[in-house]
């Protein structure tokens, strides 16, 4: 088995040697890293990706839009990675955001895990029929578990979802009543001694 | 009174970081000390006549349990080479988590002695290999087979008897990766696991010398005489391998120099310094100089260092005991200034270190504080803008943006990474090629790249929108937002530029380790002795911290 730290590594030279700065490299190798831990197949994608990279022409993307549809090739996913990461401040008062084609999608959806840690709010990822939530980078759930090569997105949709409770005000309610059941009622003593203050603040 | 920590810009200087000698802090000193009370045990001894089986030690305390496992080969005179390019060695080894089972053991056997070319697993936390000092080893066994103590004086001369060419850990080679066991409290401190493997190498030397010699004749061999024994310790050649780690680990960087820097400072802060402290510290001081004049090198380099280090402590010790007033308030603050006017930056740093042995107060928290997490420090923070990002680097790297990278002098060499050994190396550019395939480590060439976009962009534009056009440099980026929080996590000089001594880096990162007596055997690549001096396991328990100096 391969240590994360080897993943890491390798990821880091590869990038490099596939024409991307050390600076974006080491935001690729981070992003392996971690679709590793997730259990999602960032070496196999990684690896495919630089295999056809050449082949094809990809699209880069400087600032990023609403809508982000290219006309001719299909967007390079680190590039438009590495920038969805950095301007995410930006985009998260967009709230919905798409892109049209795609190349190698999964190598661009550990760029919005970081950036769910980096606002602090829940994203959700759709990429044609693959869901992912992607909670703060703490991890991922999904509707796609398949060790596979994913080639293409013909379709990206990204929400940054605002953060709200997963429950009634009444559910909290009736738990908070039985939390209280953890509590002392006071008597007159308690309340002299127990509480590490005094009792006027004009003393 | 409150004493600056001192500026980065003289500290961070290769020229500085290169004359830092071990302290308190250093790495194999508090692992010593966090592993005092452990129980120590020799589980498996199964060595051949000659001394080639396997061997395995153990530490153990409640339910935890490392074991350092040996193998310990037959290797032909000429196949020992402690260059990074050997592929045999005298002696292989493995730091297991845990108690090996047989099988485990035999898919090690396997495993261990290949190094870079074996695969380790998630079990195994460290990996080493030695070779023999061949004429001290072969002259030992000589001795106690015959009945009789080896020579002393070739034994100080040498120090060991076997030295290290690698010691890995963190992942390498399918190793446990470093998340796995960052919350064991006993390895807080950087390199601990890497430091007990060098600790129990040294027993495995002893015993396999006591062995080959028992076997030898044994009605005549005696032991190795376990004050004998405490004078060696293991031996390391380190190449350039070691080098890009300083500039790759920032915050780790910082993190260490701080400790150090924090320590200084308060100690420099204390009113009165009591008389056991003094005489502790002038205790150590002294006797230390022993560590200086029994320091073997033939780098001339080395020579002229240890010359005026010799002359330098001589002179101040003398100031010490004619001249200095020790009861005026702040006395060791005193002194610093003394120091830092009218000595040399290796004697400076040499009495720093000492200052520190009265302070366990002071020192021993900082310890806990010289590991990093340096994920949580990767992002960048792409919503500050142009203006500040300036202003850090004109703060922070005043002098690096002085330097003129159109020079050829300045930017005369180049990092790269070997192929057939994936080491990293030094070359001239305009000598050699490979250039085009130049490793991220001239920070300061390309901080000064950095700043000329910078000028020419818009203040207000966030980074997110000056990266979106210039992702070249977002390694630079990304540096210059650590340092703004991490004074001390980068080198102040130039890393490329035709005066950089690159053993000045290793010999920073060996002074942590607790590395005594550096001997350059090039501008790249040097000898050091670890451990020496040290209690033996079995001495543990009772030992004085201060053996360093006895």
């Amino acid at each position: 088995m391969k240590s994360l730290s080897e993943i890491e590594t390798v990821s880091k030279r590869a990038s490099r040697a596939a024409g991307y700065s050390w600076g974006v490299a080491e935001e690729v190798a981070k992003n392996i890293r971690l679709l590793e831990i997730f259990n999602l197949p960032g070496i196999k994608n990684l690896n495919s990706f630089f295999k056809k990279k050449k082949e094809f022409k990809l699209e880069n993307i400087s600032l990023i839009n609403k809508d982000n549809e290219t006309n001719k090739n299909e967007y390079c996913p680190i590039i438009v990675g590495v920038n969805c990461l950095d301007q995410i401040r930006t985009l998260e008062s967009l709230s919905e955001i798409t892109f049209k084609k795609v190349a190698f999608p999964l190598l661009f959806l550990p760029f919005i895990s970081r950036a769910s840690e980096v606002i602090g709010k829940r994203i959700f990822l759709k990429m044609d029929d693959r869901e992912f939530l992607l909670n703060f980078n703490n991890n991922i759930y999904s509707n796609h578990s398949k060790n596979e090569i994913i080639e293409s997105a013909e379709n990206i949709y990204l929400k940054v979802l605002e953060n709200r409770d997963s429950f009634e005000e009444k559910e909290w309610n009736e738990l908070y009543k039985l939390s209280e059941e953890t509590f002392v009622e006071e008597n007159e003593s308690l309340k002299q001694s127990g509480a590490g203050a005094g009792l006027t603040d004009n003393d | 009174m409150n004493i600056s920590l001192r500026d980065p810009n003289i500290v961070m200087k290769l020229s500085r970081l290169g004359s830092f000698h071990q302290s308190k802090l250093s790495f194999l000193r508090s692992f010593l000390k966090e592993f005092k009370d452990w129980d120590y045990k020799k589980d498996l001894f199964e060595l051949n006549e000659h001394g080639y089986g396997i061997a395995v030690y153990s530490f153990k305390k409640k339910n935890r349990i490392y074991s350092l496992i040996c193998f310990a080969n037959e290797l032909d005179e000429n196949e020992r080479s402690d260059r990074v390019i050997a592929t045999k060695w005298d002696a292989a080894f493995t730091l297991f988590d845990g108690v090996p089972a047989k099988q485990d053991i035999e898919r090690l056997k396997n495993e261990v002695p290949k190094q870079e070319f074996g695969r380790l697993s998630f079990k195994e936390l460290t990996l080493s290999r030695a070779n023999k000092s061949v004429r001290v080893f072969n002259h030992v066994v000589e001795c106690l087979s015959n009945g009789v103590q080896p020579d002393r004086e070739l034994l100080d001369k040498v120090g060991y008897l076997y030295r290290t060419t690698a010691v890995y850990g963190s992942g390498k080679f399918g190793l446990a990766d470093r998340f796995r066991i960052k919350d064991r409290k006993e390895i807080y401190g950087p390199f601990r696991l890497e430091m007990m493997l060098v600790y129990l190498v040294r027993q495995f030397t002893f015993d396999q010398v006591n062995h080959v010699a028992k076997n030898k004749n044994t009605k005549k061999a005696v032991k190795l005489d376990p004050e004998i024994c405490r004078n060696l310790g293991i031996g390391n050649s380190t190449g350039l391998g070691m080098a890009p780690f300083i500039v790759n680990h920032p915050t780790l960087l910082n993190n260490w120099i701080s400790a150090r820097e924090t320590s200084l400072k308060k100690i420099r802060e204390i009113k009165n310094v009591s008389k056991e402290e003094i005489e502790l510290f002038l205790d150590c001081l002294k006797k230390s100089i022993k560590n200086v004049t029994s320091w073997n090198t033939e780098s001339k380099y080395q020579i002229i260092k240890i010359k005026s280090l010799l002359s330098d402590l001589n002179k101040f010790i003398t100031h010490l005991d004619k001249e200095f007033n020790f009861k005026q308030d702040f006395s060791f603050n005193e002194m610093y200034l003394h120091l830092e006017k009218n000595y040399c930056e290796e004697c400076i740093e040499y009495v720093v270190s000492m200052m520190m042995e009265p302070f366990n107060d002071i020192v021993t928290p900082l310890i806990q504080e010289m590991s990093s997490e340096e994920g949580k420090y990767f992002n960048i923070p792409t919503d500050r803008t142009v203006a500040e990002l300036k202003t850090i680097l004109e703060n922070k790297y005043s002098e690096i943006l002085d330097i003129d990278f159109s020079k050829k002098v300045n930017n005369l060499n180049f990092w790269f990474i070997s192929k057939n050994k994936e080491e990293p190396r030094l070359a001239n550019r305009f000598d050699e090629s490979g250039a085009d395939l130049e490793q991220p480590l001239a920070i300061a060439r390309d901080i000064k790249k950095l700043y000329d976009l910078l000028l020419i962009s818009k203040n207000s534009w966030t980074i997110a929108k000056f990266l979106s056009n210039n992702n070249e440099l977002r390694h630079a980026v990304r540096r210059a937002f650590i340092i703004e929080k991490f004074p001390y996590s980068e080198i102040q000089d130039n890393t490329i530029g035709h005066e950089i001594i690159p053993i000045d880096m290793l010999r920073l990162k060996l002074s942590f380790f607790g590395a005594l007596k550096f001997d350059p055997r090039s501008d790249k690549w040097l000898r050091i002795c670890m451990f020496q001096g040290a209690p033996l396991p079995e001495q543990l328990k009772n030992y004085d911290e201060y053996w360093v100096y006895n």
